[in-house]
Parts: structure tokens; C-alpha cells; sequence
């Protein structure tokens, strides 16, 4: 049996989008499937050693607050400052009290499990980014680069 | 109950921890060992029969009890 191939554009960098592509790459490499992950753009924050991933309720009318406050909470109020990092702790509170996986753990297993880690050259370049800040092991590559694996993938994903 | 070699507590564990916690498991198993899972995700139902289906081992049996999920997966 050939190994079945996953292939993945992770392009957010935000906690709860984080989520998608590392638990479908650490599930996908635990069913055997051949894994690669090409971070571009936000998706980079996924790479950084130490990660810092925010949540916010900024523009996002779909994420349910605590104690109702969606409900007499003004749009306007989500952006007052400090309300994105209140949100960012209740969160991961909220995941580790539910034993969902944190993102490190996550990332980790994904490690273990062989998925290559793909940083889009480009955007490191774009934004300045300092390669010595991302994990060991990631490779860097272009648009090409994703194309050579993916190009024979199952599934390809773009998240 | 049937008889098994090795057991993991995956209780307050959510998707995907349990699946990949029993996978760490089973690698370190031989062919024909059965692994006894004990999990409190109420998805990992689904989830475990799934994953025996695609890695071709078999989900020997798999219940509910008081709000615990219990599986034997045999390893091939």
C-alpha cells in the first residue's frame, strides 16, 4: 500500500486558526499519511520557537463570548485595548479545562511524526522575519516547492 | 472482559489526543497485542473506528459505560 499524501497551506496566525492544520497534519501522519505543511504569510507565527498566538474578538461576531457578553457587549467594545488578551488567557483556559491539545503539543507531535514544515521563503523575506527565531528542521521554499509535493497529494488543503 | 497488553488512559483527553496518544501506544506494541483504551470524548467513537479502519488494525470491541468509552484495538 502506498502512502496517501496530505498537503497543507497554512496562511493565519491566530490561535484558534492555528488549530486546523496541526491537528488534521498530526492525525493524518498518525493514520500513515505523508505530510507537508507550507506556511505562508501569518501562517509563520506557527514556526516561531516560542509560539505567541493571539485570539481576537475583534470583527469575529461568530466566536461565543463568556457570560453572555456577545449578547449586550457593543461591537466597538471588543476593540478596547487589553480585550484581546483577556480573551487570548479565557481560551486557553477554556481549552485546557476541555483537554484540548495546546499548540506546542500539537506542533510537537507533528514533529515526531515527520511532517515537513515547509516556510515560504517570500514571506520571510516580506516581513523581515529572523529564521534563527523558527524551530530547527523547518525547510524554506516558494510556491514550487509546494507544488513538487503536492502535486501528486489526496487532499490538498488550504487553511 | 477480554484480555489485553496494554492499556491507555485517555480520559479528559479531546480529538485528536486520544487517537494519537493510542497510536504512540500501538507503535511500541507487537503484531497481535491488543491494546484497552479508556477515553471520556464522546467523538473518539467515531474517531476510533475510523482509525483502526485506515491503519488495518482491528477495533475488536468498543463500548460505553457511566459516560466512559472503552475500546480494544488489536494491533496487526
Amino acid at each position: 500500500m502506498s502512502e496517501k499524501k496530505l498537503a497543507i497551506i497554512a496562511t493565519k496566525g491566530t490561535l484558534d486558526w492555528a488549530y486546523p492544520p496541526l491537528i488534521l497534519s498530526s492525525t493524518a501522519a498518525a493514520l500513515g499519511y505523508d505530510v507537508e505543511i507550507f506556511f505562508t504569510f501569518y501562517g509563520l507565527q506557527m514556526l516561531k520557537k516560542k509560539l505567541n498566538l493571539k485570539v481576537s474578538p475583534l470583527g469575529n461576531p461568530g466566536m461565543p463570548m463568556p457570560m453572555g457578553m456577545d449578547k449586550w457587549f457593543p461591537v466597538l467594545g471588543t476593540a478596547i485595548p487589553g480585550m484581546q488578551s483577556v480573551m487570548t488567557m479565557m481560551m486557553k483556559q477554556k481549552m485546557k479545562s476541555k483537554g484540548v491539545a495546546s499548540l506546542e503539543e500539537l506542533r510537537d507531535l507533528c514533529i515526531e511524526a515527520e511532517v515537513r514544515m515547509v516556510a515560504c521563503q517570500m514571506t520571510v523575506d516580506l516581513f523581515d522575519m529572523n529564521p534563527s527565531e523558527f524551530i530547527d528542521g523547518i525547510e524554506f521554499g516558494g510556491a514550487a516547492t509546494f507544488f513538487e509535493f503536492a502535486g501528486d497529494a489526496d487532499i490538498t488543503l488550504y487553511i | 472482559m477480554a484480555n489485553f497488553d496494554q492499556e491507555l488512559d485517555a480520559t479528559g483527553l479531546n480529538c485528536p489526543l486520544p487517537i494519537l496518544r493510542a497510536k504512540k501506544a500501538l507503535n511500541g506494541m507487537t503484531a497481535g497485542q491488543v491494546l484497552h483504551i479508556i477515553a471520556t470524548d464522546p467523538g473518539s467513537v467515531k474517531d476510533f473506528e475510523a482509525f483502526a479502519k485506515q491503519t488495518g488494525n482491528d477495533l475488536v470491541e468498543s463500548n460505553e459505560e457511566g459516560g466512559k468509552f472503552t475500546f480494544l484495538i488489536k494491533k496487526n
